[in-house]
């Protein structure tokens, strides 16, 4: 059958959402044996800063291989170069851990819903990461130390497996050396000669100082941790309404389209990944969910 | 479709069979490539069509809990049958589609989408549910943060003939589920396919694009009687109707029963087969697939139909999420039935009963929502603690 004419002229597609935008590897650099940060910068213009808010990601994308969510790990008041800090664990992260500066890569984002920093204005701040939860607390980090006097006590308590796994250490050591922060560190287990502490993370939330009537928690890491960790914050007073949290859930277009990440009646990706727990508290327990 | 119906609508007028052959004419001088039931295999699918000859004419379908089957009805109907395996979401929302290309070039990866863009189709038949499954798909491709470009020029650019049921499945349950038998709204044209004192067509026309054709085509108004008698068919076909849903409060009672011991026995039947979320008119997932030419230096990313069925639908680095049936089945139902009033304001089933149908083992949505109701954990829950 002949198709007349008209058939012919479709209208033109809109753009595509999915579209990835060309960008190279400006700098590289080894966090721990299987961490490693990345800056990237547009493959077209350079110079360009990306502007994003904390607790955003990224759609990175290596050719032929396939993309992966990857929240951004910037320092969002000096905007520049964009930063990602990713932990080689499948085939598109170890692809990602041997690109070279100057090495193409593709980056669409930034997606989700941010930690909202500017509600913890005027109250105590206690960040809790988990390993490479860490990296998604960074840009808050940034931003809160960035207008240090707008906030209250800033407690930031990590926990990673051990000294070897030790991420952004620099950024560490720089906000440990300020006296108005405290920095908590805790290993699961270390060598000999480690002298610092050992122990999961829940163990050194005691030692966090905060106002539990004015105070905004920021929960970053695997979901067991968070769990216990949102169960000694409520044991200190402090309700679901104050604390935030990130979830993680398979994503294959973080634009809400192909159903992947859903979390009962949450999209990750665009609800997420950053939740305030009361939102999710209901379904945070449910197994398999 | 078109939003914009006229108030000046054309009164319903009376189409003989060789009206609806040059339909199909004026359909293809217009440009439209029309897509509609037709036999296949054994079932009735959707297909290009090229007269009302390809139509399954004098067909039609028994459906039972995982049974199928065509009947000659000793007639020469053109729509006495209900739905098949498959939706329109199959022009919407393709199978396979090519998202983007990459090539490795001097300056760095270039990307470019794919530049094809889809033909104008008449949608012939759509039924009431099917109608109500357009509107709930525009929901998740057109009404979110971001819309997909593909979905929204095959729905721009399409004309939704529908059609009144004259018949219903065992499976059908879509009078409680607030979607048919009749037509209401959404469509260019309705049908309903009058058979008493020989065969012809009551035309409705619900836009100013499907009142073109009522125009062109016919002058004859639709008597009164003819009127009369296109209600009576879809009164009939709703009082056939056999299953039912009690849509009241899923929402609440589906998030209340998530630990409910009915997922691991609807579990223990069910295969995972992921048959009733590619049957189902609403479901929406995708997946994508990233291909690469024996250079490695052209890559390709495909997006395809997937289901929470499977195993790698929520795969995490260390292993699946929902790694047992129970916790799949459930994502099913409760979506379907409960987190999609979250998510889009309205329920994801539109009482069709294509997964009822085309479930290997026949289970059957409306008696797992029953039997979960039967036994309401969460209100015993509230007593126990009041």
């Amino acid at each position: 059958m002949p198709r007349p004419a008209a058939d012919l002229r479709p209208a033109p597609l809109a753009a595509e959402p999915m579209l990835p935008r060309a960008f190279r590897v400006a700098a590289r650099r080894r966090e721990t044996h299987d961490v490693f940060t990345l800056e990237l910068e547009p493959a077209d213009a350079p110079g360009e800063a990306f502007a994003f808010e904390p607790g955003q990601f990224n759609m990175l994308y290596v050719l032929g291989a396939g993309e992966v969510p990857i929240s951004i790990s910037g320092d969002p008041t000096r905007p520049g170069r964009l930063m990602h800090t990713v932990r080689a664990v499948g085939g598109v992260t170890r692809l990602l851990e041997g690109l070279k500066k100057g090495d193409s890569l593709g980056v669409r984002g930034p997606y989700g819903a941010p930690w909202p920093v500017l509600d913890a204005e005027g109250r105590d701040v206690v960040v809790v990461a988990g390993g490479i939860g860490l990296a998604p607390l960074r840009p808050l980090i940034c931003q809160v130390l960035a207008r240090r006097d707008r906030f209250g006590r800033v407690s930031i308590v990590f926990g990673t497996r051990s000294p070897a796994d030790i991420l952004l250490a620099k950024d560490l050591e720089r906000w440990r050396s300020k006296f108005d922060v405290d920095v908590l560190l805790t290993v699961d287990h270390a060598p000999p000669g480690w002298r610092g502490h050992v122990g999961v993370v829940t163990a050194l939330l005691p030692r966090a100082a905060f106002d539990p009537a004015n105070a905004r928690a920021f929960v970053c890491g695997p979901e067991v941790m968070m769990r216990f960790t949102v169960q000694e914050l409520a044991h200190r007073g402090l309700p679901a309404a104050s604390v935030h949290v990130t979830m993680e859930r398979n994503m294959k277009c973080a634009i809400g389209l192909c159903g992947h990440c859903q979390y009962g009646p949450e999209f990750v990706c665009k609800d997420g990944p950053v939740f305030r727990f009361d939102r999710i508290e209901r379904i945070f327990g449910v197994r398999e969910l | 479709m078109s939003k914009h119906a006229s108030p000046t609508l054309p009164a319903p007028v009376l189409w003989t069979r060789g009206d609806m052959d040059r339909f199909f004419e004026t359909l293809r001088k217009e440009g439209y490539q029309p897509v509609g039931p037709t036999l296949r295999d054994g079932a009735i699918v959707y297909d290009t069509l090229s007269s009302t000859r390809d139509l399954p004419v004098g067909w039609g379908d028994e459906q039972e809990p995982g049974a199928y089957r065509l009947r000659k009805r000793g007639d020469e109907a053109l729509f006495g049958y209900v739905v098949g395996p498959q939706s329109w979401k199959q022009y919407l929302f393709p199978p396979r589609r090519k998202l983007w290309s990459a090539d490795r070039a001097a300056g760095g990866l270039e990307f470019k989408p794919s530049a094809e863009a889809p033909p104008k189709y008449a949608f012939i038949g759509v039924r009431g549910c099917e109608l109500h499954a357009l509107q709930v798909q525009d929901k998740a491709f057109l009404e979110g943060p971001y819309a997909d470009p593909y979905y929204r020029a095959v729905r721009e650019g399409s004309l939704v003939v529908a059609v009144n049921c004259g018949t219903s499945a065992a499976t059908c349950f879509c009078a409680s589920m607030g979607t048919g038998p009749k037509v209401e709204r959404g469509f260019d044209l309705a049908l309903t396919e009058l058979l008493d004192g020989g065969q012809r067509f009551v035309v409705e026309a619900g836009s100013a694009r499907g009142a073109k054709f009522v125009d062109e085509l016919s002058p004859q108004a639709a008597a009164p009687e003819d009127l009369a008698e296109a209600a009576r068919v879809v009164e009939r076909t709703a009082a056939t109707l056999r299953r039912k849903v009690e849509p009241g409060g899923l929402r609440e009672l589906l998030a209340r029963n998530l630990e409910h011991p009915r997922w691991d026995e609807v579990a223990s039947r069910c295969q995972t087969c992921a048959n009733c979320t590619l049957v189902c008119p609403t479901c929406f997932c995708s997946t994508v697939e990233d291909v690469s030419d024996l250079t490695g230096e052209h890559a390709e990313r495909w997006r395809r139909w997937d289901s929470c069925f499977t195993f790698d639908h929520s795969y995490l680095h260390g292993g699946a999420v929902r790694a047992s049936a129970m916790s799949r089945y459930r994502q099913w139902l409760t979506h379907k039935f409960g987190t999609w009033h979250d998510q889009f304001g309205v329920s994801g089933c539109v009482g069709c009963g294509r997964c009822i149908s085309w479930c290997p083992v026949g289970i059957d949505v409306t008696e797992e929502l029953a039997a979960i109701r039967a036994n309401d954990l969460g209100k015993d829950g509230e007593h126990a603690h009041p």
